[in-house]
């Protein structure tokens, strides 16, 4: 979007990045930014970027800001804010610029690399350091956040309010200086010449300031999890460095594993024990757990994996972005293992997609995986406060007195009554072993195809209700997506459709077990699809091939990460094809 | 369930209610029908309840034993029963859980957990039924094999060094470490009353043989003894007996005091909206 004087029509919406060295308080800047601008009654979005390095390295905080709710980033940044280059040339892919793009650059740090200077329209010289200097006891940083917030219009009294909450913790002299500092730079913005003003939208509900790691803890505790055993993995860790504390404030517990083989092993006995329990790990350790979900399958123990997907195969690019796990998770298993594989599409929904989990997994007794991904897990978002969902039905638990109990009895729905431990006359030996209807091991043919049976049955007949998609629109062209290509997608279509193409959005969140029905249902009248992910090997096209009739003309748009798919990407292939 | 001899709730149950009726696989001579009738009593002897006790294997011979009791039963994966059964024990405090196994599911593919179970002291009794080979696949060298005895799969010998599960243990940090011999069933039903009545990890080795794949082990009746010692609480002297015996002294060999890991749970109050309010602006 271009630079408007102030007073014209407001933009749609502004992509700002802030990028600087580590250590260079980059993130800190765009954090307040970000609180900031909520305060001041804007949607906004910040994604962290960073090179490998654990400590210093190059960093980026990518920030969008909307009068709606945003869930993607743009196709090009409007303000790049530079505290200075060491390295930041590496992030240019992440940072892409457009003819109206703006650079804030500050002479004393070099000049920026050529692979911004291409095609931005200009560069304008501020002087951050010398004003920092003018400041003591400030960090060019503050001046940094004062020249964006006057940039987006932010007022004053919420720039300030947020430095003096950040702050107050570290050390109250910094205070000051940062508050002059953020001043200083808010009064040197005004010799750009330019201004973002974004409409603001009437705050009528309470709005969130949230990270999709936090979320999915969130919902993970409204749905009852209060057993968590987990290792530390990238990006995964924050889910678990939120619920520590978390759960034992509601009565759980939290255990740091030696390793994911014992993570998953260790939710399985407590779930086994009736305390409702979950792990969250990357990709790493997902192939790591696969043996004991294939147990959980067959002793039919409720639990929740979440996996934040990373760049892979191997160790792979942890710290970026991918969605490449669809396979493993959908396949990853030996034998026939039924099993529930969900795609929370936003920020707001890892609180909903994660509660859902917990409540499929404890209502079905069987193991739900939940497939996040680092763009949403690490990134922080402005949303509306998430209302308390109920879902109806619980594990379905064995009285005490129960004649002849059978725990794995062949109902019609599929799902037999869970002894827990401690109730007299029910004990029975869950097994990884094929079993009979008493669970006792068997290698009849008999008891394995009626096993077998019950245990797709149950999914099979399960009530998954709206949530298992979110459909929107009804045009001819079909785009289907999951996660957090949901975003992009979402504006690419809505784009696409202002341009005249007819286009649905079709974005799955409940991909295993497949819902032949519902999805005949979403795609009636449709005679194309577009099916668009984040990895290389179109995992969720094949899936999608396999499980589902599709209409005649069917497209891939797969591309690997770890840069984000951009709207334009996908609405360009949708013109394209819709003009065709 | 686990069929019981009697569906009624039993009033004070006898080893005899520990067992299921279910039929062991195991070979005729197997010293792990010892094993089972040693664990069946101890647990009548405690006084406790089946329904009160989980009892968790992984894969093998000997990781068979969960569904021959009247207790709660957890027969998982290769290697992790450990893990499994601190996660029922961390979040059910109140229930009995025993875990019980073998060599190589224990010392091979279960190495790390041993360690960590150890470290980590959860309140567990772990048996583990060592016969030096593996038996459920047909003879194979396990970590506590002998480096020279021959198999199809390590013609002459592996050549390597056995692995020393008591010292091991005690280095990480058990709590409770006894070596017994299934021979000596009474015996070993004391010491796994005690090991279950000790707060924190318990490790009981109990030298089990297999007598099909291993059958020079039928000697091992003559070679066993009372360890000529007192149990101690201190674990440098327990290592140094350890390591210089010849692997037959049976009895509580250390018994220490360390503060079993139980984090509180069920304690906190708080709901999930409380937790919410981190968020809002």
């Amino acid at each position: 979007m271009a630079p408007t004087v102030a007073g014209s029509k407001p933009a749609r919406s502004l992509s700002l990045a802030i990028a600087g060295s580590g250590g260079a308080g980059v993130m800190t800047a765009g954090n307040m930014l970000l609180e900031a601008a909520a305060r001041a009654g804007l949607y906004g979005l910040m994604v962290r970027i960073s090179g490998p390095q654990i400590r210093g390295g190059e960093a980026g905080a990518l920030l969008r800001f909307a009068p709606q709710p945003v869930e993607s980033l743009d196709d090009h940044f409007d303000v790049l804010i530079a505290l200075d280059w060491q390295g930041v040339h590496r992030l240019a892919p992440e940072i892409p610029l457009g003819p109206h793009s703006l650079i804030i650059v500050d002479s004393a740090q070099g000049t920026p690399p050529e692979a911004y200077v291409r095609g931005a329209a200009r560069c304008v010289e501020l002087a951050m350091k010398n004003l920092s200097k003018s400041v003591p006891g400030s960090w060019p940083n503050m001046i940094a956040l004062g020249i964006a917030a006057a940039l987006l219009g932010l007022p004053a009294e919420a720039v300030d309010a947020v430095v003096k909450k950040s702050l107050k913790e570290t050390s109250s002299g910094s205070v000051a200086a940062s508050l002059a500092a953020v001043a200083a730079g808010r009064a040197a913005a005004s010799d750009i010449g330019a201004s973002f003003t974004l409409a603001r939208s009437a705050q009528s509900a309470p709005r969130w300031l949230i990270t999709g790691n936090e979320a999915a803890g969130l919902g993970a505790i409204r749905g009852g999890v209060r057993f968590v055993a987990a290792y530390p993995i990238t990006p995964a860790t924050e889910i678990l460095e939120w619920m520590a504390p978390a759960l034992a404030q509601v009565g759980g517990l939290l255990v740091q594993a030696e390793d994911e083989l014992a993570s998953i092993n260790m939710v399985i006995g407590a779930s086994y024990g009736g305390v409702p329990a979950l792990t969250a790990t990357a990709g790493p350790g997902l192939s790591l757990m696969t043996e004991a979900l294939g147990l959980a399958v067959a002793a039919e123990v409720p639990v929740v994996v979440v996996d934040v997907m990373r760049g892979g195969p191997s160790t792979g690019i942890p710290a970026k972005t991918e969605q490449s796990d669809i396979a493993i998770a959908l396949n990853g298993l030996h034998g026939d293992a039924p099993r529930v594989v969900l795609a929370p599409n936003s920020i707001a929904d890892c609180i909903v997609t994660t509660q859902w989990a917990v409540h499929l997994a404890e209502s079905l007794q069987v193991p739900v995986i939940v497939l996040s991904d680092q763009f949403m897990g690490q990134s922080c978002a402005v949303i509306d406060a998430s209302p308390a969902v109920t879902f109806t039905g619980a594990r379905l638990s064995a009285a005490a007195g129960t004649e002849n109990y059978r725990r794995y009895a062949d109902h019609a729905s599929g799902v037999s009554p869970m002894a827990i431990p401690g109730t007299a006359g029910l004990a029975y030996t869950a097994d990884g072993l094929e079993h009979d209807e008493f669970g006792i091991p068997s290698s009849q043919a008999a008891d394995h195809h009626a096993q077998l049976a019950k245990r797709s049955r149950k999914l099979a007949l399960a009530d998954y209700g709206p949530l298992w998609a979110d459909v929107e629109g009804d045009g001819d062209i079909a785009v289907i997506t999951l996660g957090s290509s949901t975003g992009p997608v979402r504006e690419a279509v809505a784009a696409a459709r202002s341009r005249g193409v007819p286009a649905r959005m079709i974005s799955i969140r409940l991909l295993a077990p497949p819902r032949p029905a519902e999805f005949a249902s979403a795609l009636d009248g449709a005679r194309r699809v577009l099916v668009v992910e984040q990895n290389g090997g179109a995992q969720l096209y094949r899936y999608l091939r396999s499980q589902y009739d599709m209409p005649g003309d069917v497209r891939s748009l797969a591309r690997p990460g770890p840069l984000a798919i951009r709207p334009s990407e996908v609405c360009r292939a949708l013109t394209q094809w819709g003009n065709a | 369930m686990n069929r019981a001899r009697s569906a009624a709730v039993l009033e004070a149950p006898a080893a005899k209610d520990f067992k299921s009726s279910y039929k062991p696989i195991w070979c005729p001579g197997c010293g792990d029908f010892s094993v089972l009738s040693s664990l069946t009593k101890a647990l009548a002897m405690l006084g406790l309840r089946p329904e009160n006790v989980a009892v968790v294997s992984g894969i093998g011979c000997s990781s068979r034993i969960p569904a021959y009791t009247t207790c709660y039963g957890f027969h998982g994966v290769h290697g992790r029963a450990l893990a499994t059964a601190a996660g029922l024990k961390l979040a059910r405090p109140e229930l009995t859980v025993v875990v019980t196994g073998g060599d190589g599911d224990g010392y091979s593919i279960g190495g790390n957990h041993f360690l960590h179970a150890c470290r980590r002291n959860v309140d567990l009794t772990y048996v583990v039924m060592d016969n030096h080979v593996y038996g459920m696949t047909k003879g194979q060298p396990s970590p506590t094999t002998e480096p020279d005895w021959d198999s199809k799969l390590a013609p002459g010998g592996t050549g390597l060094r056995t692995f020393h599960p008591l010292v091991i243990a005690l280095a990480a940090g058990a709590n409770f470490v006894a070596r017994t011999f299934s021979g000596d069933p009474n015996g070993t039903a004391d010491i796994i009353a005690q090991a279950i009545r000790t707060p924190g990890f318990s490790f009981v080795e109990v030298l089990s043989p297999c007598v099909t794949y291993r059958p020079e082990q039928r000697e091992w009746k003559k070679a066993v003894r009372p360890a000529p010692v007192a149990q101690t609480d201190d674990p440098a002297r327990a290592v140094r007996r350890i390591m210089t015996d010849d692997g037959f002294n049976i009895g509580v060999l250390y018994s220490g005091a360390r503060k079993p890991f139980q984090p509180p749970i069920g304690a906190g109050k708080a709901t999930a909206a409380d937790l919410e309010r981190d968020f809002a602006l």
